[in-house]
């Protein structure tokens, strides 16, 4: 080492040297920086782009038919008269009624999963619940369609027409001929479908009440329904009303598995058997064959509803386990 | 000591009523799957032959094949893939080691996550009036851009998860000895985070695989194998749509079976992805 002496003009390059590759690594720091950025602001354009674009789509709608397009139940495209209701109806009803099924059942699963499963079984028939949120809506159309709805129409819609005609309201409900296909067939597959967001949600945050609460309850001598019901499902209140929202963001806006399955009638039957339509089942029906530019608007109108709609759904259900973590004190 | 019979009896009816409802849940949600994978595979199976690999769709009545949907989903999705996972993973790195706390990444982590569970038929509706509208015409760009605006909330979401778990032990390592923070993240972060922002890709194939909804107004269908990207191009769930809609057994056959092929795809895309996650683990 001794004999590598350094004169003052070799320090003098390597400070150089130095100085340069440090400059350089800055540079390419900015440059990497703002290209990280640039994509996230990529990601804020895409969001921003899909309410300008709804919005200027659905001007000529707007100008047209103003407000009342919201709770007029015309669907005339011969004459070019066009209202929202039978399609926000249906939307709203569908997922209604899917989430009156999914909700409870998702919950039940994931207290399954979670409480009483074998411990063996647990991960296989995790999976197996989180296959039905893998397969493509398509397939629940094409399997509805052909298979489930003749089915539903010939084992279940007859007996139930059958057993509730005469009676009041029940009868109405239930009334009408079974034609397989309609609101109450496209709220079942819907609700089939956002099943496994719900237990997948729900088993998460089960899985964060701490071991020592259930055992000091379970220490008073409660039963594992009483542990259940009056410490975990309080505890996850926050993050389990997360996920159904979730599930119900996706269920509004579920296009294809209903489309099949709703038989696109612009109708509002008082009976849940009958026909109908949602939002997007219409617009996927009806976009490429819209004819007129007042046409293609309203039903450009129609995806900005939904797009609201979700977007008021899936902002409480970012906000509800926010204020979970709060409740918590971490993070 | 006085123990009340009729309480402790009613809790335990209770308790048994409450394990039964559970059971019945999950016994609930795999029936279904059953009854739905059933379905596909014995009608899937049997419209399945080599011609589906060969032949176009035919017009009704005559014997054909998918080739030009099987083709021109795999295009899309390619594209879809290419063009959407850069910006993905570097929108995700900046949500993870730039931003932060920033109020901007506040916003932008609050905007993906809506954008990963809107309806995708607004996606469809949004390029048809930034892309076929000004092009006037339906074309297989405007079908891998709508894709791609599925596919990139999904790489953000899970890049920016994975690349929260690095240890700040192993930037602070990288850093000590001197190297660059956008050589940090690139040799270090990205390389730790690996295997869960290829996971996240493969979720998001997954997901556009059986995507139909924006395809129906962006790419439209198209009859003939095509690769020109400017015009309609077939997609096989476009063609599930059209054909299972349609008054014809055979076209029925091959919905049939281009939806077992597409489930095919997406579940081996799904296995995959579970496995790369607990060989991290």
């Amino acid at each position: 080492m001794a004999d590598i002496a350094l004169t003052e003009a070799d320090a003098t390059t390597s400070r150089t040297a130095r100085a340069e590759t440090t400059r350089r690594a800055s540079r390419g720091d900015a440059r990497f920086h703002f290209l990280t950025w640039l994509a996230a602001a990529t990601v804020l354009l895409i969001f921003v782009g899909v309410i300008i674009s709804l919005v200027i789509g659905s001007i000529p709608a707007i100008k047209a038919y103003g407000l009342p397009f919201l709770w007029t139940s015309v669907w005339n495209p011969t004459s070019d008269r066009f209202g929202g209701l039978p399609s926000i109806y249906g939307t709203l009803v569908t997922s209604a009624l899917a989430m009156l099924v999914a909700v409870p059942v998702g919950i039940g699963i994931a207290i399954f999963l979670t409480e009483l499963c074998p411990r063996p079984l647990r991960r296989p028939i995790g999976i197996a619940i989180e296959l039905l949120a893998g397969i493509p809506s398509i397939i629940y159309g094409i399997w509805g369609l052909f298979v489930f709805a003749p089915w539903f129409q010939a084992h279940v819609q007859q007996p139930i027409i059958d057993a509730t005609s005469g009676i009041p309201l029940i009868g109405t409900l239930f009334g009408g001929a079974p034609y397989g296909i309609g609101i109450f067939t496209a709220s079942l597959i819907l609700s089939i479908m956002v099943l496994p967001f719900i237990s997948a949600v729900t088993r998460d945050v089960f899985e964060t009440v701490p071991t020592m609460l259930k055992e000091a309850t379970y220490g008073l001598g409660c039963t594992t329904w009483e542990v259940m019901w009056r410490v975990v499902l309080p505890y996850a209140r926050s993050g389990v009303i997360g996920g159904a929202m979730l599930a119900l963001g996706r269920a509004l806006g579920e296009t294809m598995a209903v489309t099949f399955v709703i038989g696109n009638a612009h109708t509002i039957a008082p009976s849940l058997f009958a026909p109908g339509t949602t939002i997007s089942a219409t617009i996927a029906n009806e976009f490429t064959e819209a004819t007129t530019p007042l046409y293609t608007s309203s039903l450009i109108f129609l995806g900005l509803i939904l797009f609201f709609i979700t977007f008021i759904v899936l902002a409480f259900a970012q906000w509800m386990p926010l204020s979970l973590e709060r409740q918590a004190g971490t993070k | 000591m006085i123990v009340s019979k009729g309480l402790y009896l009613r809790r335990r009816i209770a308790n048994n009523v409450f394990f039964v409802l559970s059971f019945a849940a999950a016994f609930f949600g795999l029936l279904w799957l059953a009854f739905i994978l059933s379905a596909l595979i014995s009608q899937g199976v049997a419209a399945l032959s080599p011609i589906l690999f060969t032949h176009s769709t035919p017009p009704p009545g005559q014997p054909g094949g998918l080739l030009n949907a099987i083709i021109g989903s795999l295009l899309m999705s390619v594209l879809a893939v290419v063009l959407g996972t850069p910006i993905g993973l570097f929108a995700g790195t900046y949500l993870a080691e730039y931003g932060k706390h920033t109020n901007f990444a506040f916003v932008v982590r609050f905007v993906n996550d809506i954008l990963l569970s809107a309806p995708s038929i607004v996606t469809g509706l949004f390029i048809y009036e930034i892309v076929v509208l000004p092009m006037g015409h339906f074309s297989a760009w405007a079908g891998a851009l709508s894709l791609m605006v599925i596919v990139i909330p999904v790489v953000v979401r899970t890049t920016e998860n994975m690349l929260i778990l690095v240890p700040g032990g192993l930037r602070e390592a990288a850093s000590a000895l001197g190297a660059p923070m956008n050589h940090v993240i690139r040799a270090v972060t990205w390389k730790a985070a690996q295997a869960g922002i290829i996971t996240g890709v493969l979720l998001a194939i997954a997901r556009i695989s059986g995507e139909t909804a924006p395809l129906l107004f962006t790419a439209l269908n198209n009859q003939f194998l095509s690769f020109n990207l400017n015009a309609p191009m077939a997609s096989l769930p476009a063609v599930i749509f059209q054909f299972a809609l349609s008054a014809y057994d055979d076209q029925h056959r091959l919905a049939w079976a281009g939806a077992l092929l597409i489930t095919a795809a997406v579940l081996a895309f799904s296995i995959i992805a579970r496995l790369l996650e607990t060989k991290r683990n």
